[in-house]
This record gives C-alpha cells, sequence and structure tokens, in this order.
C-alpha cells in the first residue's frame, strides 16, 4: 500500500516536473524543474530498494551535473534569450509526434501487460546492494568497467585539451 | 486503529529525535556564534559580548529576535519565488543531513546502510539554495559570490569524497554506526590509520563550508556578503542556520570516520576505565564556578541566569554520573557515548575558529590551485596508498601499522614533490611578470 502511494506519489511528481522543464521560459526554472525530475527519480529508485542507485543519483546527477548545469546557465545572458522569437511552438506536429509514440508504446507494452501489476517488494530477502553492486562490477565485469572509465578519462582530457590550448 | 499505531511504533523514536534536532539546532548554532565570537575576541585580546547576560550568554537570544522583527527586504527585481525557496533549500539540506548522523550508539535518526554517501548527497544538495539565493537576487556580489561559492564547492567535494574513501576502506561500510562500531572492534581511530586522509578532509571541509581562510563567496573586502549580499532579517538568519548546521555536518563526519565517534578515548584500556569520572566532574566543575561567578554579577536576572546554568551542569552531571552506577548500565553507552562525540564535534568546531582568526584569507585562484594541484592529487595518491597497505596486510600478510607507515610516507613523498613544483611554477610566474 505505502509502497504504491510513495511510488505514484515520485513518478507523478517525475511527470510533472519533466512537463514544467519544457515550457518553462526562464532556463533557470527550467533547470530547477529538471533537479526536481532527477529528485523523484531517485524516490523511485529508493522505493524500489535500490538505495545505492538513489545515493548515486543524488551525488552524480543532482549535487554535480545539474550544479554545472545552472552554473553554465547563469553566465550567459538570459534577457536576450527571453525576449527573442520562441521557434519550439509547434504544437500541431508535436501532437501528432506525441501520439504516434504513445501508440508505440501502447503497442509494445500491450502483450505484457500482465506483468505490469504492482509487485511485492520481499524486504527481508533484499540484501544490501552497495556491497553486490561493488562485488559485480569489480569481479565479474572488471574489464568492461575499467575500459569505460578509461572512455571517460579521455573525454576529459578531450575537454581539457580542447578548452585550454595554451598550457 | 491497531495496525496503524502498529506501524507507527518503529517510527516513534525516530521522530522524537528529529524533533529534537530541528528545535534545538537553531539554539545551538546561535551558541556556537557566541563561542566564535568569544574565541575570536580571546585571540584579539577582547572580552567580545559582555551586554547581555552575564559574559554575553543571552546574546543568541537577542540576536534571534533582532533577526525575526527586522523588516524584510525583497529587491524589486528580484525573482520572487526562488529568492522565497533559497534559504530553506539551505536549511532543508543541512537538517536532512544529519538525519544519519549518530550521535551516540542510541541517538540516531536512521541507520542507513548507505549513510555516508547519503549524508554526501544530501549536503550538496545544500549548494542549491547558495547558487539560487546568489541568482534571484538580480545582484552582480550576490552573482559573484553564488558562483564562486558553487565552483569551490564542486572543487573541494571531490577532494573531502577521496579524503573520506580513505576512511570507508579501513572500514569496510558505509554505514554511520558500523563504522563507528570497526573503529572500536579494531581499537583504533582511523585517524592514526590515515592521518593524510584526515588532514586533506579537514582542509576540504573549511572550504566546503566556506570558511575563512577559504570564504572568498562571503569575501567582505570584495563582494560586500556574497551570495547573501540582497538578504535581511528571518531569510538571512536562515542562510546562518544553514552555514553553522553544515558546520556541524561535517565536524560530525569527521568525528565519526576518523575520531572513533562516540568511543572514548582508550575505550579499549581496561586500565584507563577511571576516563569515565571524566564528564561528570567536568560539568560538576563548570556548573561550580557558575555558582562561583554568581554573585558577583552585577543584576539581579544576571545572578539569576549564570546561577540556572550553573544547576544545569550540575543536572548533566548527576546524569553522566548516574549513569556510571550499575543498575544504569544499560544507558551508560548512551549518554557518555553523546558527551563524547559531541565534544569531539565541538573540538573539530574549534579548530574551525582557530584557523580563521589565525590564517589571511586566500586569493581565489590559489584557492583553486590549491584544490586542484595539490588536495585533489594528494587525496587519491592516499586512497591508493591505505588500498595498497591493505592488500599488503590481507593478501601478503604484512602487519597492518607497518604497511601503513610504508605507503603513508609514500604518500608524504608524493605530497611533498606537489608542493615543491607547485612552488617552482609559482616563482616562474612571479619570474615571468
Amino acid at each position: 500500500m505505502l509502497d504504491k502511494v510513495l511510488f505514484y506519489f515520485f513518478a507523478g511528481l517525475a511527470v510533472v516536473s519533466a512537463v514544467l522543464v519544457v515550457t518553462r521560459r526562464n532556463a533557470v526554472h527550467s533547470a530547477i524543474f529538471l533537479v526536481t525530475a532527477l529528485l523523484a527519480t531517485a524516490g523511485i529508485f529508493l522505493q524500489l530498494r535500490a538505495e545505492f542507485l538513489f545515493a548515486v543519483q543524488i551525488i552524480l546527477y543532482v549535487g554535480g551535473i545539474m550544479v554545472l548545469f545552472i552554473f553554465v546557465i547563469m553566465l550567459v545572458n538570459l534577457d536576450v534569450a527571453l525576449h527573442q522569437v520562441q521557434f519550439n511552438r509547434q504544437w500541431l506536429l508535436a501532437l501528432v509526434l506525441a501520439a504516434v509514440l504513445g501508440a508505440q508504446l501502447a503497442f509494445a507494452l500491450w502483450p505484457g501487460r500482465s506483468a505490469l501489476a504492482f509487485p511485492e517488494a520481499r524486504v527481508a530477502q533484499l540484501e544490501p546492494n552497495t556491497e553486490r553492486l561493488g562485488q559485480t562490477l569489480f569481479r565479474s565485469y572488471m574489464l568492461p568497467f575499467e575500459i569505460a572509465s578509461i572512455l571517460l578519462l579521455v573525454a576529459m582530457i578531450g575537454a581539457v585539451v580542447m578548452a585550454k590550448r595554451k598550457v | 486503529m491497531n495496525a496503524l499505531i502498529n506501524f507507527f511504533r518503529p517510527h516513534l523514536l525516530p521522530l522524537l529525535y528529529a524533533l529534537v534536532i530541528v528545535l534545538v539546532l537553531p539554539l545551538i548554532a546561535g551558541y556556537v556564534v557566541l563561542l566564535e565570537r568569544k574565541v575570536m575576541a580571546d585571540m584579539q585580546a577582547r572580552l567580545g559580548p559582555m551586554r547581555v547576560g552575564p559574559h554575553g550568554l543571552l546574546q543568541p537570544i537577542a540576536d534571534a529576535l533582532k533577526l525575526l522583527i527586522k523588516e524584510d527586504i525583497i529587491p524589486e527585481s528580484a525573482d520572487l519565488w526562488i529568492f522565497w525557496l533559497a534559504p530553506v533549500l539551505s536549511v532543508t539540506a543541512a537538517m536532512l543531513a544529519m538525519s544519519a548522523l549518530p550521535f551516540g550508539p542510541a541517538f540516531q535518526i536512521a541507520d542507513l546502510n548507505i549513510g555516508l554517501l547519503f549524508i554526501l548527497g544530501i549536503s550538496s544538495m545544500g549548494i542549491y539554495g547558495i547558487v539560487l539565493g546568489g541568482w534571484a537576487s538580480n545582484s552582480n556580489y550576490s552573482l559573484l559570490g553564488a558562483l564562486r561559492s558553487s565552483a569551490q564547492l564542486v572543487s573541494y567535494e571531490t577532494a573531502a569524497g577521496m579524503a573520506l574513501v580513505s576512511g570507508l576502506l579501513l572500514a569496510g561500510t558505509l554505514s554511520m554506526r558500523r563504522i563507528v562500531e570497526v573503529q572500536s572492534e579494531q581499537g583504533v581511530w582511523f585517524i592514526f590509520l590515515a592521518p593524510v586522509g584526515y588532514f586533506v578532509y579537514v582542509v576540504a571541509s573549511i572550504a566546503e563550508t566556506n570558511r575563512a581562510p577559504f570564504d572568498l563567496p562571503e569575501a567582505e573586502s570584495e563582494l560586500v556578503a556574497g551570495y547573501m549580499t540582497e538578504y535581511s532579517g528571518f531569510r538571512w538568519a536562515l542562510y546562518f542556520l544553514a552555514e553553522y548546521a553544515n558546520m556541524i555536518v561535517v565536524a560530525a563526519i569527521a568525528t565519526t570516520v576518523f575520531l572513533g565517534g562516540w568511543l572514548r578515548p582508550f575505550s579499549g584500556v581496561r586500565a584507563l576505565d577511571f576516563l569515565d569520572y571524566l564528564p561528570p566532574l567536568l560539568m560538576l566543575l563548570v556548573g561550580a564556578y557558575c555558582f562561583l561567578r554568581a554573585p558577583r554579577q552585577p543584576a539581579k536576572v544576571q545572578k539569576g541566569f549564570l546561577a540556572a546554568v550553573g544547576l544545569l551542569c550540575f543536572g548533566l552531571a548527576g546524569i553522566l554520573g548516574l549513569a556510571l552506577l550499575p543498575p544504569a548500565a544499560a544507558f551508560k553507552p548512551g549518554i557518555h557515548g553523546g558527551f563524547w562525540f559531541l565534544l569531539k564535534v565541538f573540538f573539530y568546531i574549534y579548530v574551525f575558529m582557530w584557523l580563521r582568526f589565525t590564517f589571511p584569507r586566500y586569493r581565489f585562484d590559489q584557492l583553486m590551485k590549491l584544490g586542484w594541484h595539490f588536495m585533489i592529487p594528494v587525496a587519491i595518491v592516499n586512497v591508493m596508498g591505505i588500498g595498497l597497505a591493505l592488500v599488503l596486510h590481507r593478501q601478503f600478510g604484512w602487519g597492518l601499522a607497518p604497511a601503513l607507515v610504508v605507503t603513508t610516507a609514500g604518500t608524504l613523498l608524493a605530497a611533498g614533490y606537489l608542493a615543491y613544483v607547485g612552488q617552482q611554477r609559482q616563482s616562474a610566474f612571479v619570474g615571468d611578470t
């Protein structure tokens, strides 16, 4: 019961704030609603007993990436952007596309509709997943994990080199 | 109805704790401010606040009242909603982080198995209060302060996180309670196993709480008051509360991870059990001193107040002493644990003040250079060193102590090299211009 309430609360919050992200004209307001959407997603992770994902979602997306987003938004001149002609008011096209996408989703979900019922999370059987995640990443998937981290490192160094020509 | 009661029963105690924290925190923050002013006065050979109450003991109450009834000014072109939201966000994040802190073996709202990650994540959200407040004020000083603050926080969060990882490696758990228990089982505080990590955390936590010598976001000589320039009255008080709550949070994290949490010094040594008598004796002494000074106060109110403080100390001494008696053995860890934890937290905060009044402020580029060129590399080398020591200990059968001595020496060498390179670069830079 409580699980359901929490799920619908966080899911609703995520959807509403996601809609607000694209409808606000002020970029800072959009960024704030994006933060809310990310937090609501973190709440859903927590409701699914994935506490490590919850913490990582908050630390990485909310505490790291979005701060940089807002940082950049503040540095650009918002007033100019506010008074420019918006080119994203294309209701008809958007509606058609959304309807097509919705139909596709419904078509894909329809065969598996019996699995949509709310699952019962058996709290006693869930183990702390931080340790599980660590062991999986560093034992079974060591190589892919390291390759992914090297990829990120390359991107990082690339960004530094591109941004700073003269060292 | 019964089901409802059964549902809420396990949450009753945590709710009570949360209530206590929310109610007591503003008071504690106020008195930390008073302590800070007194310490500052002492270091500058002055008396500090003396007017309100004996030795200024009622000053925080007066300040709070003043702030509450002050006019609430909102700049005309401010973004109203965000201007309202920002200080609240700051306070909420700081208070939420407290929910996972173990103030003693008994006094903890929730022992999460991701405890430390939760605290780090939640307290990193406090930055939104600063950034949004600075932006919503629509003032250049505020915006600059907010930008400086966010750059500083993002930079030093990495160093702080890496420093904490060295403690986590030794503990092998994220749960705040387990971290202290592991220190109790091993019979040593992690500050002695990972001194470099502790040092990096102290520096990074000062930078994260925006305090001198890293208080650039609110450098008075350049930015008026930084992100809170346009705030006044109650909202300003909220920012202040958040700042001091954050100080308590970082002090509590350092206490838990590196200073043995609620453990008494030498808690494993039977021969030193007489240290248990220290807390009640200390309280007794403070109370007696208050009573001794009470008749010499000028006004009747002040006499009464000081006597009341003395009584409070006697009461605390009584509670701490009674907990030592055999019938109350069940309560002893909770009560004495709380005492030691708070003592360590306040010692940490005292060190903050000490540094604040004895160091000149850094320049912003120096701050960034220190963070990125020194603190973060040292923290990373330290994590690798601790990891290496643990491998040597577990896989190759070295003793933990010699392995840690070797790797810490290596870390210090690397730190020395980094400092030397930084010095060279600095002098080359000076030579250029």
